[in-house]
C-alpha cells in the first residue's frame, strides 16, 4: 500500500512540470514544420509513388506485375554493368580515400611548418568546380597530353589514350581523391586532436612504441570519425559521375559507365517503372551499405567511446 | 662522478634525437610540399593561362582541341605536336576577357543562371535548417529522434536515388524545366539540418535553462540565444552548401531538359574548338565566387567540417 502510494506520487509530481514543457515542446514541433512538410512534399510521398509504379506494368495503365519490375532491372545488362562499374569503383576509391587522407592527417599533426599553407592546399580542391579544372585535366591525360609527354621522357612511349582506355579508371581514381583527400583530411585532423593526452601517455608508460600507440590507442579512438569519413567517401564516390559526365560527355569509356549514366537514359525514356525500380534496388543497397558500416563501428570502438 | 657521466650521456642521446628528428622534419616537408604542389596545380594552371592569348593557347594546346585531318591544310596558325603546359604566359594580355565580358554574352548568361540557382538554395536552405534544427536540438524525444535519424538516411541517399522522387513531384506540380525543379529539393535538402542541429545540441543546456526561468519563450531562446551562438556553424554550413550547388550536374541534366537553362557547371564541358581560347577565362570568372569565399571564410569552413565528425553528435 505505501509503495503504491509513494509510486503515484512521484509520477505525480513531474506530471505538473511536464505541463509547460509540453507546451514548449508542442512549440519545438512548429519550428520543425516548415522543413517536415518540405521533406515529405519533396521526398517522402513521391517516394511512396515510387513504391507504387515499381510494382505497375505503366503509370497510365497501373496493372499491377509484382516483381517483374525488378527482376527486369536486375537482370538488364546495362544496368549490371552500370551498377558493378559503380560499386567496382566505390569499393576502390573509399578505402584508399580513408588510408591517404588518415595518411595527411598524421603527417599535419607532427610538427611541420608551413602547416596552415599546406592545409589550405589540401583543402582547396573542395572549392574548386569541376568544370573549372576540367580543361587541366584533359591536357594532362589526352593522347598527346602531359602525362604521356613526361612518359615518353622517361622512356615508356605507348601513348596511352587515358580517357579512352582502361586506364581512364585510374584517372578517375586521381580526381576523386584530388577532391575529397582535403576534406577527410580535416576531420581526421579534428578528430586526433580530440584525443586526450592522458590516454597517450600511459600508453608510452606501459612501454607502446609509437606504431602500437597509433594502431591501438589512437585508431580506436578516432574509430567513430572513421566511420563518418567512410560514409562521407562512399556518398562522395557516388558523386564521381560530375567528373566523368564533365571530362567525357553521355557516353563514356566502357568502365566508366555509371549508375548515374544509365539513369539519365531511362529519364530520356521516360520508363517510369524502370526508373522506380531501379531507384528503390539502389536505395535497398545503399541502406545496407550504411548499416554494416555503423554495425562494424559500433562493435569496434565500443570500448573507447565514453 | 656518476652524475656527469649520465649528462654526456644524456646529451648525446639528445643531440642524436635532434638529428634524427631534423632530417625526419626535411623529409616529411619535402614529401609534403611536393604534394601541395599536385594539389594546387590545376587551379594555378587555370589561372595563369586565362592570361594568354588565343594564339599562345591555340599554338599549346591545338593538338588536343583540333581535329588534325580538318586543319591541316586550313590552318595557318602553328600548332604544336605535343602539348605544352606553360605556367607563364610568353606575353600577359586579358583579351580573353575582354572577350568573355564584353563580346560573348552567353558565359555571362550562364554564370549569372549559376548564381540564380545556387544562392537561394543556400539561403533558403540555412533558414529551414536554423527552424528544423532548433526543433531537433530542443525537447529531444523518441519521435524526434526517429525522424532525424530518417533526415541522416535521406541525407547519404546518391542523387541517383533522390532524382526519380524529385524528378515525379516537380512533373507533378508543372515545374519541371523551371529553375523552381532545382530550387525546391535543395531548399528541403536535409544536409544542413544534420549540420546545424549537431552544432545547436552543443550550446550548453545551462543558457536555455536560466533563459527559460527568466520566462523567455521559444521565439526568444532561439533568436536570441541558439541562433547567435550558432553563427559560426551556420557560415561553415553556408560555404559547404554553396559549393556543392555550384557544381550542380546531375540536378540540371535530369530536370532542366532546356539545354539553354543550363548552368555554367555543365555548359562550360561543352565549350567547342573554336572557343578553347576563352575557356580559361571562364573557368576563372566560374571560380571566383567560391575561391572569395575558401579565402574569405577558411577557417570557419575548418571549424564546421571539425564539427560533423566529432564523436557522436
Amino acid at each position: 500500500m505505501k509503495i503504491k502510494s509513494l509510486i503515484t506520487e512521484r509520477t505525480k509530481q513531474p506530471k505538473q512540470r511536464v505541463k509547460t514543457v509540453g507546451k514548449r515542446e508542442l512549440i519545438s514541433w512548429f519550428f520543425l514544420l516548415p522543413s517536415l512538410i518540405g521533406v515529405f512534399v519533396f521526398f517522402v510521398a513521391p517516394f511512396m509513388v515510387i513504391i507504387g509504379y515499381s510494382f505497375m506494368n505503366n503509370p497510365i495503365q497501373k496493372e499491377f506485375v509484382g516483381f517483374s519490375n525488378f527482376v527486369n532491372v536486375w537482370n538488364n545488362d546495362a544496368f549490371r554493368k552500370a551498377g558493378l562499374n559503380t560499386l567496382n569503383f566505390s569499393f576502390t576509391a573509399v578505402p584508399l580515400a580513408v588510408v591517404l587522407s588518415l595518411i595527411l592527417a598524421a603527417v599535419m599533426e607532427s610538427r611541420i611548418p608551413f602547416k596552415s599553407f599546406f592545409r589550405s592546399s589540401f583543402l582547396s580542391p573542395l572549392m574548386v568546380p569541376t568544370a573549372s579544372i576540367v580543361l587541366i585535366w584533359q591536357v594532362m591525360f589526352h593522347q598527346n597530353g602531359i602525362v604521356n609527354n613526361v612518359l615518353a621522357a622517361l622512356g615508356d612511349t605507348s601513348k596511352t589514350d587515358w580517357l579512352k582506355s582502361d586506364k581512364a579508371y585510374v584517372v578517375l581514381l586521381t580526381l576523386f581523391l584530388w577532391k575529397n583527400l582535403g576534406y577527410n583530411m580535416i576531420l581526421f585532423m579534428s578528430a586526433l586532436a580530440g584525443i586526450p593526452k592522458e590516454l597517450i601517455e600511459v600508453a608510452r608508460i606501459e612501454s607502446a612504441g609509437k606504431l602500437q600507440i597509433f594502431w591501438h590507442v589512437k585508431l580506436r579512438f578516432i574509430s567513430p570519425t572513421i566511420m563518418f569519413v567512410t560514409i562521407m567517401s562512399l556518398i562522395n564516390s557516388f558523386k564521381v559521375f560530375r567528373e566523368i559526365y564533365l571530362l567525357t560527355g553521355d557516353y563514356p569509356y566502357d568502365t566508366l559507365y555509371m549508375l548515374q549514366h544509365y539513369m539519365n537514359n531511362k529519364f530520356a525514356s521516360l520508363d517510369y517503372q524502370m526508373l522506380s525500380a531501379a531507384a528503390i534496388i539502389m536505395f535497398i543497397i545503399v541502406s545496407i551499405l550504411i548499416y554494416f558500416l555503423i554495425k562494424f563501428e559500433d562493435s569496434y570502438g565500443k570500448d573507447v567511446e565514453g | 662522478m656518476e652524475n656527469e657521466f649520465s649528462k654526456i650521456y644524456r646529451k648525446r642521446i639528445k643531440q642524436k634525437k635532434e638529428l634524427e628528428d631534423r632530417t625526419k622534419k626535411i623529409i616529411v616537408t619535402v614529401s609534403a610540399i611536393i604534394f601541395a604542389f599536385f594539389f594546387i596545380m590545376p587551379t594555378l594552371l587555370t589561372l595563369t593561362n586565362s592570361f594568354m592569348a588565343a594564339t599562345e593557347i591555340n599554338a599549346n594546346y591545338g593538338s588536343i582541341f583540333d581535329n588534325y585531318g580538318k586543319n591541316e591544310n586550313g590552318a595557318r596558325t602553328y600548332i604544336s605536336k605535343t602539348v605544352n603546359l606553360k605556367f607563364i604566359p610568353d606575353m600577359v594580355t586579358f583579351d580573353q576577357y575582354y572577350t568573355v565580358l564584353l563580346k560573348s554574352p552567353e558565359y555571362l548568361l550562364k554564370f549569372w543562371y549559376s548564381m540564380i540557382y545556387t544562392v537561394p538554395i543556400v539561403i533558403v536552405q540555412l533558414a529551414l535548417a536554423s527552424f528544423a534544427a532548433y526543433g531537433f536540438s530542443r525537447h529531444e524525444s523518441r519521435i524526434k529522434n526517429v525522424i532525424f535519424f530518417m533526415y541522416i538516411i535521406l541525407m547519404l541517399m546518391p542523387y541517383q536515388v533522390t532524382l526519380v522522387p524529385n524528378y515525379l513531384v516537380s512533373d507533378f506540380l508543372g515545374i519541371l524545366d523551371t529553375k523552381w525543379a532545382i530550387w525546391f529539393p535543395g531548399f528541403f535538402s536535409p544536409f544542413a539540418i544534420y549540420l546545424l542541429t549537431k552544432f545547436m545540441k552543443r550550446v550548453p543546456k545551462e543558457l536555455t535553462e536560466a533563459a527559460e526561468i527568466d520566462g523567455a519563450g521559444e521565439w526568444e531562446i532561439f533568436s536570441r540565444i541558439q541562433f547567435p551562438l550558432c553563427k559560426g556553424g551556420i557560415a561553415s554550413i553556408m560555404i559547404l552548401v554553396f559549393f556543392d550547388y555550384w557544381n550542380m550536374v546531375e540536378q540540371p541534366l535530369i530536370l532542366l531538359k532546356d539545354v539553354d537553362k543550363h548552368p555554367l557547371s555543365v555548359f562550360l564541358s561543352k565549350i567547342n574548338q573554336g572557343e578553347i581560347s576563352l575557356a580559361f577565362a571562364v573557368a576563372v570568372i566560374y571560380l571566383i565566387p567560391p575561391l572569395l569565399l575558401f579565402l574569405y571564410g577558411e577557417d570557419y569552413l575548418v571549424e564546421g567540417i571539425s564539427y560533423q565528425g566529432g564523436v557522436k553528435g
